[in-house]
Formats: structure tokens, C-alpha cells, sequence
């Protein structure tokens, strides 16, 4: 009788458990595709500056794609390119700053890429993804934080941040007034392409 | 030696006069150059210094006022006419005035700028901004006073550097030399 009913409770359990399986693997494995990244997202920076606050902006023009492998999550790619000629803040006069050859140089160096390496799953639906990020002519590696933050049908919205030193991109003008640290905070909104 | 006697400056003020003289200079030349330069990156650090050597000449001229009015006057020489002694006292006394309202104007200037760049003197001290409203027109307000005290003070700078010249090399008077070192009394150095 204990035999039975053994056998019936992994009868039951068996399948819920490989819910509960399909469950944690859904947001990244069940997203499974080749995505491009909208010109709805959002990439975001934070400069901190010695008295508190700092300089906020953003970059209007940017371009990338990401692909999500379902059966292994870190075999998944990201490749993001944006145009530091777009960059935004509240101030006109430090957006020119930002884009003259004091910072970004925009006029050599019009695009800033990100290449990733390697991705790290971290959770249900979060990753670190870590690779190679070109500005100015110069190559480094950098790490990103990259959580799930929306899903629907061929959509997935990512929610990605990381720190970034400037000065080993030749960047470092302004320091120690400014943080030698770019803080991105990115929503990005993949289409299933 | 440190204090004024009735006939000649102390050793602290003529530091004081060299010493802000000095730096008023530095940053007329800091100032007019980082308005010149290509590179903004340059520009920026140039501002920077300027705004670092602006600070001490504020607080240099402050206390350099304190002092004086601690101090005895020394007498004008008998190779000035009247005039003269109205002309130089003038000019003295605004130049006083300007070394404390010139680094204020250039006080007034960064924190009324919407650029929000922080006063870092030195990269060591954060300065306060002063309470005043930030906005462009503010901002365009204090620069040019600014720009004007500072062009009006290096003219007053230079016609008071005229002036000892002229005591100096043309009446062969005592006016220059007295403030490049104590003069030792006959009850020892001028105190």
C-alpha cells in the first residue's frame, strides 16, 4: 500500500514539478529568438559630480540587435551601437562639450559599440552579460546587468545597467569635479525580427 | 618690519601687494585665454583654475583689507603733488575695492550658470554656490560685469603701474622702492 501510494504522489508531483521547471525557465528560454532593439528604448546615463547631483542625459540614436539561444540562455548574443552625436541633456552647451574632442569626439569616433562575450544567467530572468565596448578608438571590456522587465507576444523588454570608467576610453576630462564612472541605466524593447 | 611705520610699508603688506598683484595678473591672462583656446577640453581646465585662483584672490583681498585697517597709513611723499595724492589714494582704494568685487562678480557668474559646474578649488575645497537665482539671463548678467570689472581694474592696474614707474625711473623717488622692501627706521624696522 505505501508502494502505491508512493507511486501515485510522483504520479501528481511529477508533472508539477516540471511546471514549476518550465516555470523559472520561461522569461529567458521561452524568449527564445533573434530580437532588433526599437527606437522606443531608452539609454540613459548618470555622471556624479562633487556637490551631489550631476549630469544626466541621454542618446537619442542608437541601433542593435540581441538573440536569445532557448536551449542554453549563455550561448545568447547582444551587439548595440549608438551615435554619441545624439547624445541629449538639459544643456545645450555640455550636450556640444560631450560631442567635441574633449569627450566623445564624435567627429572621428562617430559610433560607440558593444560587443558581448559571453552571457551569465543570474537568476529567472536576469543575466550578466559581459563584452567589449569600443569608444574613441579604444576597446575594453565592460559588464552589464540585464533583467527581464515585460514579455508579451515576439516583444521581451530588457531592463540593463552597468558602470562604465571613462578615463580608460581617453574620457576622463573634468575628473574630479566629475565621476570618473558612467552609470547607463537602459530600458531596452526588443520586436522579434 | 611686518607692521607699517608713518613712513613705510610693513613686510605683510607688501606681500599682500605683490602677492594679489600677481595673481590678479595670472588671471587676467587664465581668463582671457580660456575664452581663446580651440580645444574644450583645455577650456574647461583652464575655467577651472581661473575659478581656484579667483577663490584665494577673494580671500586674499579680504584679508589683506582686514590688515590694513589694522595698519597706519604711511605718509605720501613730498614729491606728490596734491593731485596726485587725490589721484593715487583713489586708485588705491578702488583697486582694493575691486579685488574683492571682481573674484564676487566671477562668485556670482558660476552660480548663476546653468552649466552647474562645481566650484572644486584647487580640486581639494567644494565652494558653495551663492543664493542667486540660476538662469541664462542671470548668467549673461554677471558675465558681463565680470568681463567689465576685470577689463576696468587691469586699466586701473595699469595706470597705477605707470605711475611708480615714472616715480621710479623718471623723479628717482622712493614711492616704488618702498613697497618692494621694509625700510629699516632709525628706532629700527618700521613697525
Amino acid at each position: 500500500m505505501f508502494r502505491h501510494a508512493t507511486r501515485s504522489l510522483m504520479v501528481c508531483l511529477v508533472p508539477v514539478l516540471g511546471l514549476a521547471v518550465n516555470a523559472r525557465a520561461d522569461a529567458l528560454s521561452e524568449a527564445a529568438g533573434r530580437y532588433s532593439i526599437e527606437p522606443s528604448s531608452r539609454i540613459a546615463f548618470h555622471v556624479g559630480q562633487v556637490a551631489g547631483g550631476g549630469i544626466n542625459g541621454d542618446f537619442a540614436q542608437f541601433r542593435g540587435t540581441f538573440s536569445i539561444d532557448g536551449d542554453n540562455v549563455g550561448r545568447s548574443k547582444v551587439s548595440l551601437t549608438l551615435m554619441p552625436a545624439s547624445v541629449r541633456t538639459r544643456e545645450k552647451r555640455v550636450e556640444n562639450f560631450l560631442r567635441s574632442d574633449a569627450v566623445f569626439d564624435v567627429e572621428k569616433f562617430p559610433e560607440i559599440t558593444f560587443q558581448s562575450t559571453s552571457v551569465t544567467r543570474t537568476g529567472e530572468a536576469s543575466a550578466l552579460i559581459d563584452g567589449m565596448l569600443t569608444a574613441r578608438g579604444k576597446t575594453r571590456k565592460a559588464q552589464f546587468a540585464a533583467s527581464v522587465s515585460d514579455r508579451t507576444r515576439g516583444r521581451i523588454v530588457f531592463h540593463v545597467q552597468g558602470k562604465v570608467l571613462r578615463s580608460p576610453y581617453g574620457m576622463d576630462v573634468g575628473t574630479p569635479i566629475y565621476s570618473n564612472v558612467v552609470e547607463f541605466d537602459m530600458v531596452l524593447q526588443g520586436r522579434r525580427s | 618690519m611686518l607692521r607699517n611705520g608713518p613712513e613705510s610699508f610693513g613686510l605683510v603688506a607688501i606681500l599682500f601687494h605683490w602677492v594679489v598683484a600677481l595673481l590678479f595678473v595670472g588671471q587676467m591672462v587664465l581668463g582671457v585665454t580660456s575664452q581663446w583656446v580651440q580645444s574644450m577640453a583645455l577650456q574647461f581646465v583652464l575655467i577651472q583654475w581661473h575659478k581656484s585662483f579667483g577663490f584665494l584672490l577673494l580671500g586674499l583681498s579680504a584679508l589683506r583689507l582686514v590688515w590694513a585697517g589694522t595698519q597706519m597709513r604711511p605718509r605720501a611723499l613730498k614729491t606728490l603733488g596734491r593731485a596726485e595724492r587725490v589721484a593715487s589714494r583713489t586708485v588705491q582704494s578702488l583697486l582694493y575695492l575691486l579685488m574683492l568685487a571682481l573674484p564676487m562678480a566671477g562668485w556670482a557668474l558660476v552660480s548663476t550658470s546653468t552649466l552647474e559646474v562645481p566650484s572644486f578649488a584647487f580640486n581639494l575645497v567644494v565652494i558653495p554656490d551663492l543664493p542667486l537665482v540660476r538662469s541664462e539671463g542671470n548668467e549673461n548678467f554677471w558675465r558681463e560685469v565680470h568681463s567689465w570689472l576685470a577689463y576696468g581694474t587691469a586699466v586701473l592696474a595699469a595706470g597705477h603701474m605707470a605711475a611708480a614707474l615714472r616715480h621710479h625711473f623718471w623723479l628717482g623717488d622712493e614711492v616704488l622702492k618702498r613697497m618692494l622692501r621694509p625700510r629699516r627706521t632709525r628706532r629700527g624696522y618700521g613697525r
